[in-house]
């Protein structure tokens, strides 16, 4: 039997499911509040984040008021049902069937776990998951998820902004982009046992993107510890990107004056991008990305320019040609 | 590879069974070994159709995933390719056991194939695109393992369409039998078009090129071994 910590979210602030859900359709019918507060959170810039993360979104929790609420979600996007979520998985170290994850990653050790800041910072440190969490506020943030395959899902993470770890480890001048790595432990992860990637799996964000408020590292949704086979402990959430950006049980962060390598990239270069941000007009090679499925979903719906975060990124890629820089 | 380099106990009984083969085409065939038991074709029948009625029920119980249509896509095509696979084998295992009387099931198991494409077809037609002609055409068209899916199932229409004994007189044995040999090619494309969809693990469609090399391979072996013993045996091993 695993024995895990508890997190630093107290059991008794944790928003049972049904409230949460509750809320959520009661929020569904004052979409105008959430307007309201999309507006807020497209004003600010990543450059001010620290003043604006604050009044753009508030933790999630019972209790607080609907104005406080996250707004990354917008009408029209109800949250998935939890269990989609968690039993249809694209996690290749634990196998590559969608529902393999779920099985094989039921005795995934999530502690001790460490986290190391190293590259291009002035303060490298290795951390325990307990103390890298700590120094931030963890808040909801209810984000659509866009897949690459074409199927989407609006889930409620709990996660803090990359930007505050970022911040703690002081990039120096030279630093450009971050590398995240997933955990790499062949007896742990079966998936792993094949060559199916190149192992670890990496990601990369450059660095004006990592710091975007939009961007967080998260340990939990649905009000609840992060399961194992969503990425526990730790995974990256970037919810303009496709889904395979958003890297999961994160044991490394590297700041790097050069593009890192990612694993998709070097696994088939020609069908996913450094960048892959979510864009309907490039397609797949071998598939339209103009719609998407919503899991649970019967009829598609037409996928939006950077999954419909377009007001709070495009600026990130203003002048660049997204056709090239797929 | 069956039996080409396999133990020689097989060699003697594929041998066997050519001879038997042989006679049969002047005499009929043993009935010994012929089971004219009235319900074993209900039951085949049956269990072909326990994939289908499988996936309805997981459909009906919401037991199908995150992303329902898109496991009906997948198992359906999955299990054409199976049934492919299953009546290319009934020849070989006739030919290796001496059982006759597989050789009943050939057509509607080779129907099944068919019958499984069609609702496979189906499925990504009209959920997948949702009927939309122009999404259709341009994802036949672009997109090179969609359109070998779609041509295999083209390949497929025409062994349906005569499978009937009608058909097989108006063609002759000759001819209809020249026809089906497009089974083998519906094997090939089908294996691509599998091979091609998936994301990054090839290990599932490799493994069906593996099973698929082994029956087309065996047909070959049969084919010169049966050249070298009279043309009549090389027709019965295809």
């Amino acid at each position: 039997m695993l024995i895990r910590k508890a997190s630093d979210i107290p059991a008794s602030e944790i928003t049972p499911e049904a409230v949460y859900i509750d809320r959520r359709r009661f929020l569904g019918r004052a979409a105008g509040i959430g307007l309201a507060g999309a507006l807020a959170l497209a004003g600010c810039d990543a450059a001010d984040a620290g003043a604006s993360n604050a009044g753009a979104v508030a933790a999630g929790r019972a209790g607080d008021g609907a104005g406080e609420e996250g707004p990354e979600a917008g009408p029209g996007d109800e949250v998935t049902e939890e269990r989609r979520v968690t039993e249809y998985n694209n996690f290749y170290e634990f196998g590559t069937d969608k529902s393999e994850p779920a099985e094989n990653a039921k005795h995934f050790r999530t502690r001790p776990w460490t986290v190391a800041v190293e590259g291009l910072v002035a303060k490298p440190a290795v951390y325990q998951i307990e103390d890298f969490v700590r120094p931030s506020k963890v808040e909801e943030r209810v984000y659509r998820f866009r897949c690459v395959e074409a199927w989407s899902a609006v889930i409620p993470w709990l996660g803090f902004p990359l930007a505050d770890v970022l911040r703690r480890a002081q990039p120096l001048g030279s630093a450009r982009y971050v590398e995240l790595t997933t955990l790499h432990d062949p007896a742990q992860m079966p998936g792993q046992r094949r060559a199916v990637l190149d192992w670890p799996y990496t990601e990369g964000l450059r660095l004006d993107e990592a710091m975007h408020p939009l961007a967080i590292l998260s340990t939990g949704m649905y009000g609840k510890t992060l399961p194992n086979q969503n990425g526990a402990p730790l995974r990256l959430v970037v919810p303009w990107k496709y889904g395979f950006k958003s890297i999961k049980s994160v044991v490394k962060l590297r700041v790097t004056e050069r593009q890192p390598e990612t694993a998709w990239n070097k696994a088939n270069p020609d069908e996913y991008g450094f960048y892959s941000n979510v864009n309907p007009e490039v397609d797949h090679p071998r598939w339209s990305q103009a719609k998407e499925r919503r899991l649970g979903e019967f009829r598609k719906r037409p996928t939006l320019p950077f999954n419909g975060y377009a007001a709070e990124v495009g600026r990130l890629y203003a002048g660049m040609d997204l056709r090239k820089n797929y | 590879m069956p039996a080409a380099g396999g133990p020689p106990r097989l060699q003697r009984d594929a041998r066997a069974a050519a001879r038997r083969q042989r006679r049969g085409a002047r005499a009929t065939p043993p009935a010994r070994r012929v089971s004219r038991a009235w319900w074993t074709k209900p039951l085949v029948f049956g269990l072909a159709l326990g994939p289908l009625l499988a996936l309805a029920w997981r459909l009906f119980t919401d037991d199908l995933g995150g992303d329902p249509i898109e496991a009906l896509e997948q198992e359906t095509g999955t299990w054409a390719l199976r049934f492919v696979a299953i009546t290319l084998a009934l020849t070989p295992l006739r030919a290796l056991t001496g059982w006759n009387a597989l050789v009943r099931y050939r057509r509607m198991l080779g129907l099944f194939a068919f019958f499984y494409a069609t609702v496979h077809l189906c499925v990504y037609a009209g959920l997948d695109m949702e009927l939309s002609a122009a999404d259709l055409v341009e994802d036949v068209v672009e997109h090179p393992y969609v359109t070998i899916g779609f041509a295999t199932w083209l390949l497929l229409l025409p062994l349906a369409v005569t499978s009937t004994t009608g058909w097989v007189r108006r063609l002759g044995g000759r001819r209809w039998r020249l026809l089906h040999r497009l089974t083998y090619v519906v094997a090939v494309t089908g294996t691509i078009h599998y091979l091609w969809a998936v994301k990054k693990d090839t290990l599932r469609p490799f493994t069906y090129a593996l099973v698929f090399a082994a029956l087309l391979g065996w047909r070959l072996w049969a084919h010169r071994r049966g050249r070298a013993a009279g043309p009549r045996a090389a027709e019965a091993a295809a």
